[in-house]
């Protein structure tokens, strides 16, 4: 049985269709990316299967680990293993990175059936977590993503999903904007992240992040639909061609 | 002496009465449930336990303390004329505290003000009364505190803080009186050269509380006036300041920051005067309200009265409600809507609770932020 099942996902904001069918499935330990042009909803999709409210789900299911994710609220997805890499991740004054992680591992180890970690352990993991993204320990006495560079917010997300180990990675263009010595940070704090009992989408506007985050498959989205679905080679060939011969293929 | 001055103040209240809505300072707190509760309560004797006393300090009962301190200094600042509450006070308290804080004096220890009212079985009206004298140079930190407990009672305080030149004085006022009382009280602060005053408001309890803070400012004085308030069900709160810049080279900060949750209301009015002499004042004011119901109010109004010409003053005021974004943004990490509400709305008042300098009044305030949180959620 597959980690994911994506059945026929039909998604509205504001009464805007966005996903207009997807269908998708991701087994444990694949690597998946989701590519397309602006507004075709690779970040809708990432968003749904978050749990952000501003989304209406219409139509369709989706299956995660055999529980019916769409049933779930935010918190008790990523309680079950998903994480969601933002792509604007969040501002959060008064709270201490420290703190935040703290409270969202305990939260998760709780779901789990673990008692929270003592304070020795957790900064220990916390460190060695923080020397994989090569982050600055400043960074954890100073308040979530308040005042940081966008570099080093990208960072943080990979930083935090390194420290909850999700059994679902969900990475929303987490390669905007960042210049090539931070992607490459980025990519190894990922690759690091790899494993058998992982899955992860990546879902990039750029094939670039795809030459350090090589994938398994790629799957090309357009007006909310997947158009083509396709190896690794898929995003190189889309590098050559461009999305406007997708398009026109899958008219 | 104190004879007359209470004899002048119990004419003065019975000729200018309670405030009434229509009374530009009270326009949005009506005492008359005040005034009700005056009529019938009780004026209990209000017994005082002096402690041991430390080196540099001085605590007596006003009764007790030498007259010509009493004649100089009682009441000649906090104004009976013109404030109802004040004149109330100043016609019934039963004694009061005097402290007194020698010149030069380092006192290391903060100087606890502990007020408790009961009232069980019949209402209550009490007057504290408080004098401080901090000494020229004096380094001290006081600590009032007012609780209780019982049904409707009024505390009705006053409080006269005189700093001698180059004194730095912390004061810290935490408010938890019980779920029905009435809370009114008056903080005068009268500043010499160059002092270092920095006060902070923290008001949790009472049915409606009414804290009025006053500073005269003297040459090169810095004064901060800090505040925070968290108020839910029917709870309503007004907080009035006033620092008059009199003399030249001051500068004042003020931070209000409030809580609304349920049907509570909170009033903030932050009144700035730099007089014609105080060139070179700089005055900073900020009211921040973070309004958690649709059904709370908030009216703030900063009112500047500025006669010098070489001045900065800034003030600002804020609405909001708790960021929607963030609030994903923990769930989505794991942490609970409950929790994740309750983590930013400490988040909120953080830049108060850390200014605390007294580490167990901080933690007392961190542990009354989390269970008012968890309380009223439920």
């Amino acid at each position: 049985m597959s980690l994911l099942e994506i059945k026929n996902l039909h998604a509205s904001v504001a009464g805007r269709e966005i996903l207009k069918g997807i269908d998708l499935s991701i087994n444990a330990g694949e690597v998946h990316a989701i590519m397309g042009p602006n507004g075709s909803g690779k970040s809708t999709l990432a968003q749904v299967l978050s749990g952000r409210d501003l989304y209406q789900v219409t139509a369709g299911e989706v299956v995660y680990d055999g529980k019916d994710l769409l049933e779930m609220s935010p918190e008790d997805r990523a309680r079950d293993g998903i994480f969601m890499a933002f792509q604007y991740p969040v501002e959060i004054p008064g709270v201490s990175n420290l703190y935040f992680l703290k409270a969202a591992l305990n939260a998760v180890r709780k779901h789990q059936g673990l008692s929270d970690l003592d304070a020795m352990d957790f900064l220990a993991l916390v460190k060695e977590r923080m020397a994989l993204m090569e982050m600055d320990q400043s960074l954890l006495n100073r308040a979530v993503n308040t005042g940081f560079s966008g570099g080093e917010k990208k960072r943080n997300e990979i930083f935090q999903m390194a420290v909850l180990e999700p059994k679902l990675a969900i990475l929303d263009e987490t390669d905007s904007g960042l210049d090539i010595d931070a992607l490459k940070i980025v990519a190894n704090g990922v690759n690091a992240l790899r494993n058998p009992a992982r899955a992860m989408i990546v879902v990039t506007h750029y094939q670039r992040l795809l030459n350090y985050i090589v994938p398994d498959f790629v799957h090309v989205l357009a007006e909310g639909r997947i158009v083509k679905s396709g190896g690794k080679e898929l995003a190189l060939e889309l590098e050559e061609s461009g999305y406007v011969g997708i398009e026109g293929e899958a008219a | 002496m104190i004879d007359r001055i209470r004899e002048e103040a119990r004419q003065r209240f019975r000729d200018v009465g309670f405030p009434t809505t229509h009374d530009e300072d009270w326009r949005f707190t009506s005492v008359a449930p005040i005034s009700k509760l005056v009529a019938q309560a009780l004026v209990p004797a209000a017994p005082a336990h002096l402690p041991a006393q430390v080196r540099g300090v001085e605590i007596s009962k006003l009764s007790e303390a030498p007259r010509e301190l009493i004649e100089a200094h009682l009441a000649r600042y906090a104004d009976y004329q013109t404030n109802a509450f004040v004149a109330l006070n100043t016609a019934n308290f039963q004694d009061g505290l005097l402290v007194r804080i020698a010149k030069g004096a380092v006192i290391e220890d903060p100087i606890h003000l502990v007020f408790e009212s009961s009232a069980n079985g019949h209402p209550t009206a009490s007057h504290p009364r408080t004098l401080v004298l901090a000494g020229p140079d004096s380094h001290a930190t006081i600590v009032e505190s007012y609780s209780g407990n019982g049904g409707a009672y009024l505390t009705n305080a006053v409080t006269e803080i005189v700093a001698g030149d180059h004194a730095v004085i912390d004061h810290y006022k935490l408010q938890t009186e019980s779920a029905r009382a009435f809370h009114v009280a008056t903080l005068q602060i009268q500043l010499g050269r160059d002092t270092n005053f920095r006060s902070h408001s923290l008001s949790f309890g009472g049915v409606l509380v009414r804290n009025d803070v006053n500073a005269v400012l003297s040459q090169g004085c810095e004064c901060t006036l800090n505040g925070l308030y968290l108020v839910s069900g029917d709870q309503h709160i007004d907080n009035h300041t006033c620092i008059d810049h009199a003399k030249p080279h001051a500068a004042s900060h003020e931070l209000y920051k409030g809580i609304l949750e349920g049907h509570s209301s909170a009033v903030f009015n932050g009144k700035i005067l730099v007089r014609k002499d105080a060139q070179k004042t700089d005055a900073k004011q900020t009211n921040k309200n973070l309004v958690l119901s649709e059904n709370a109010v908030i009216n703030t109004k900063p009112e500047l009265q500025i006669l010098a010409d070489d001045v900065r003053c800034t003030h600002g005021a804020t609405i909001g409600q708790l960021d929607r974004e963030a609030i994903f943004y923990l769930q989505s990490r794991g942490i609970g809507l409950a929790d994740a509400r309750n983590l930013l709305i400490f988040a909120f008042a953080r830049d108060i609770v850390d200014r605390i300098k007294v580490e167990p009044l901080r933690e007392q305030l961190e542990e009354l932020l989390l269970e008012k949180l968890h309380g009223s959620r439920n």
